[in-house]
């Protein structure tokens, strides 16, 4: 999970209150936000909505690796929507479907907007975003087909009545320019045409407020059937893609090695790479090498600050050229620290996450876009937005990575303190002996009470004594 | 004595020379006996890269050199090898100026006068000192200027001595227990006695004092004008003094400080740092006839029980070991204490390697070592105080001893 926020003033009292109001609210882990996973961006983030002036020391951003989402998360996340989960499209988020799949994400973004055109008031706007990827594939018998009854196992029935506008869209684009290819059913009452993440795509349109949808049927179960059997036709790779592993053996040293593909065929563009390491990987900033197509590139911003142990986590900020066609790698090494006995989780061999790395980028795209209308289609301004006609924004966040640490035995603190102190005390003790006591000619021993005893003893066998 | 010494030179530069240039330097370099978190040339070279970036190397916890390093190396980066090289072929010139009165104990002239020649050879060729020097570990410049300050104090200036003491003081926080055995040197040289009451000694005591605390004080105000901020001392003597990182290495604390409730750290923090500095005012009382062999206990005890220690430290207390070699006959597990630390040696490297490489063993391992080792050192040197006590005990009251009625003495100590 991860939480970032601009904030005006009193930065530090102020997160650590928001990321626990926020764990209190979503019945999320964010309380173990503190300073070893907080870092404060210079480049990658900047304030959606308006903003006045951004001062980057007032910007936080957090990542927590290790928590994941799941039913607890979702609940108060539909509680917040006007009708909840109770009319509406949200009617379909249950969660035993939700969760049987393959990816699933869930957002809330808040933004200041203009209440209205003249601008002379701001609001507060709150955007949801959920994110599944159900693999229909592989569980509805090597078909393509999906429907939403197969998906969520309901049907929609209604509009929320609180909302002012209800739309399913339904990605219908041809592939190949090859019409027929697939069907919809129920028929789309209206087709939407609109040039998304540089791809010209046409959308099926289900209001669901209007009159004229429930008229048939009382739900609405809106299916997709392919019309002729797939082969296996590639899906078209992203302009932007990265991967991130480790590489390395052993548990001293490793490296840390990012990926990024422009798979554009003839524009290059920047792109800013925000790392944040946890402190007990310790980067040597002297590695990093960023290759090319076999020749090193000089990224032409880097903001480095390095970790202080259990205080702050590494950030390395950097600004990359990325040619056309052609893939980065970027690497940079790391030490594994040996941490005291109670700093790791309870699984201790399962290792520690790295929180993914985030690329920001504006990417051309091979088509001209227009700017879109906020009022007609909200949906893709605020989930696609562009500054200009020319390129669009993406921000990608990659694997994160875990990574194995030494450990101590944990069954040995008492041990380990006896014994240490063992050595310390040979040492004192030989010394002792040494400094305090002096050289003396040895005197004869009258003889110990062994001796006497065994002197008393022979008188009495009549054998000389000792 | 040129000729032989030049010879050790020439064998010494050319094994280090091969082992620059071989594969097992970058091997060497990583090994955690040699390269410690205070003194490894991978975070010199880091620490130079954040200045480059125009972020302060104190600002992480990568760097804990003192600036003195920056300046040294800012230039010198690209000739780093041939500068180790050469700081290791400081050659320890001892003059030792015993004059017994008893025939046998005696040390001829022709004895002492191989005596340098034997210090370099153990020092120039001892393996520690060669894998310190192949790794590039800073202990290097720690070792040389130790080894400038026992020069200067043992040809008597003491400006010079004092302003080598403030370095290596400055440098990593120890060498301040040697200004008992310096002090009490130059005062033996001065022929002052050390009466509490006598106004010389005190007069003596206070123009050293003066003059070491005055260069320490330059060499800190130098160190603040090269970064224009004091964020150096934390960095470097704050990290000395808590030892926050537990990189596991050939000392104690690692351990001992990995599985320490956290309760009672700074507790067992003081008094792992006060058991360094707390034996110099017994020594000197009970060895300030004796300054010279006082300061190579000293050296001994910072090299066993400071909070980083390495390979490279413990090259420098050995490299005296030949000055007393009249104490041989004395000595009373010489055999098994040199098994034990060859040995310990040995499975240092193979032990490091089945934790953290193969995941055959664990931890334990390496300290079970660590603590051997640690135990073999303590008691070479306890055993060599021993035979230096006992060598002045016979010096004294003859070398027969015999007990009232005539039949031959045994030596105890009560």
């Amino acid at each position: 999970s991860n939480l970032w926020y601009l904030f005006s003033h009193s930065v530090d009292k102020a997160w650590k209150e928001l990321s626990n109001i926020l764990s209190g609210i979503f019945c999320a882990s964010l309380n173990f936000i503190d300073s070893t996973n907080t870092v404060t961006p210079t480049a990658s983030f900047k304030p959606l909505g308006l903003a006045n002036g951004t001062d980057h020391n007032l910007l936080r951003y957090a990542v927590l690796p290790r928590e994941v989402v799941c039913t607890e998360n979702l609940t108060p996340w539909k509680k917040l929507l006007p009708c909840g989960s109770k009319a509406g499209l949200a009617v379909l988020l249950k969660a035993e479907r939700l969760f049987h799949s393959s990816y699933h994400s869930q957002a809330v973004h808040i933004r200041p907007i203009c209440r209205d055109a003249s601008c002379l008031a701001v609001s507060w706007e709150l955007r949801q975003t959920l994110t599944v990827v159900f693999d229909t594939f592989s569980s509805g018998q090597g078909k393509k087909d999906w429907s939403l009854f197969k998906m969520f196992s309901r049907t929609l029935t209604d509009a929320c009545p609180l909302a002012s506008q209800s739309k399913v869209y339904v990605d219908i684009s041809p592939k190949n320019k090859e019409k027929e290819l697939l069907e919809v059913t129920p028929p789309p009452a209206s087709v939407h045409e609109a040039i998304v993440q540089g791809d010209r795509r046409t959308y099926a349109v289900y209001d669901l407020l209007s009159p004229s949808l429930f008229n048939t049927s009382r739900s609405l179960n809106v299916q997709l059937k392919w019309k002729r059997p797939q082969d296996s036709s590639e899906l078209p790779t992203p302009v932007l893609h990265a991967q991130r592993y480790v590489s390395g053996y052993g548990l001293q040293t490793g490296e840390i090695s990012t990926l990024i593909y422009n798979t554009h065929p003839y524009r290059a563009f920047p792109v800013i790479l925000l790392e944040t390491v946890p402190w007990y990987l310790r980067l040597y900033v002297h590695t990093l090498t960023i290759i090319t197509k076999g020749k090193e590139n000089k990224p032409s911003y880097i903001h480095y600050q390095p970790a202080q142990d259990r205080r702050r986590p590494h950030l390395l900020e950097m600004l990359i050229q990325l040619p056309a066609n052609s893939v980065t790698k970027i690497t940079i090494q790391f030490e594994r620290a040996l941490l005291k006995w109670t700093e790791y989780p309870p699984d201790p061999n399962h290792g520690f996450y790295v929180s993914s790395s985030v690329l920001s980028a504006l990417v051309p795209s091979v088509i001209a876009m227009k700017d879109m209308d906020v009022e007609q289609s909200p949906l893709f301004t605020s989930l696609f937005p562009s500054l200009d006609g020319s390129s669009y924004f993406v921000r990608l966040y990659t694997e994160p990575l875990l990574v194995n640490l030494p450990t101590p035995d944990f069954s040995m603190p008492y041990n380990v303190i006896c014994l240490t102190c063992t050595v310390v005390a040979v040492c004192y003790g030989s010394f002792y002996n040494l400094l305090t006591r002096t050289f003396h000619v040895e005197e004869p021993s009258r003889g110990g009470l062994a001796k006497r005893l065994a002197n008393v003893i022979r008188k009495f066998r009549g054998v000389p004594p000792l | 004595m040129a000729a032989p010494l030049v010879l050790v030179v020439l064998v010494a530069v050319t094994v280090r020379a091969v082992l620059y240039r071989s594969t097992l330097a970058a091997f060497i370099s990583e090994r955690v006996e040699v390269a410690s978190p205070l003194n490894a040339w991978k975070r010199v070279v880091e620490g130079l890269a954040l200045l480059d970036l125009g972020v302060s190397p104190y600002s992480g916890a990568i760097f804990h050199e003192t600036p003195l390093i920056i300046y040294l190396f800012h230039f010198l980066i690209e000739y780093a090898e041939l500068v180790f090289m050469f700081k290791k072929q400081k050659l320890l010139i001892e003059l030792d100026k015993y004059a017994p009165d008893v025939a046998e104990l005696i040390r001829t002239p022709m004895e002492m006068h191989y005596i340098p020649l034997k210090v370099a050879l153990f020092y120039l060729l001892n393996p520690y000192t060669v894998m310190s020097c192949v790794a590039k570990s800073t202990c290097a410049i720690n070792n040389t200027v130790i080894a400038f300050f026992i020069l200067a104090t043992i040809k008597g200036s003491a400006f010079l001595s004092a302003v080598f003491l403030a370095l290596a003081t400055y440098q990593s926080l120890y060498p301040l227990t040697l200004f008992a055995p310096a002090l009490l040197y130059l005062l033996q040289r001065q022929f002052i006695p050390i009466k509490l009451k006598s106004k010389s000694f005190w007069l003596y005591t206070m123009q050293y004092a003066a003059l070491y605390l005055c260069s320490l004080v330059v060499i800190i105000c130098l160190s603040f004008f090269l970064l224009n901020s004091w964020d150096f001392i934390p960095s470097v003597y704050g990290f000395i003094l808590s030892v926050p990182d537990l990189t596991p290495n050939i000392g104690l604390f690692w351990y001992f400080f990995a599985e320490m409730f956290e309760h009672f750290s700074l507790f067992f923090v003081c008094v792992f740092q006060i058991n360094v500095f707390f034996y110099t005012i017994p020594l000197a009382i009970k060895l300030k006839e004796h300054p010279v062999f006082f300061m190579f206990v000293q050296i001994a005890i910072i090299s066993i029980f400071k909070s980083y220690p390495t390979v490279g430290d413990i090259a420098l207390y050995m490299a005296f070991l030949p000055v007393w070699n009249h104490l041989y006959r004395f000595l009373r597990n010489i055999f098994i204490l040199s098994c034990v630390l060859i040995v310990c040696s040995l499975l240092f490297p193979v032990l490091w390697h089945l934790w953290i490489y193969a995941g055959s063993a664990n931890s334990n391992f390496y300290y079970a070592i660590t603590l051997t080792f640690n135990i073999g050192q303590i008691l070479l040197i306890s055993d060599y105080f021993y035979a230096f006590l006992r060598r002045e005990y016979y010096l004294t009251h003859g070398l027969h001893l015999t007990r009232q009625d005539g039949t031959e003495a045994m030596l105890v100590l009560k």
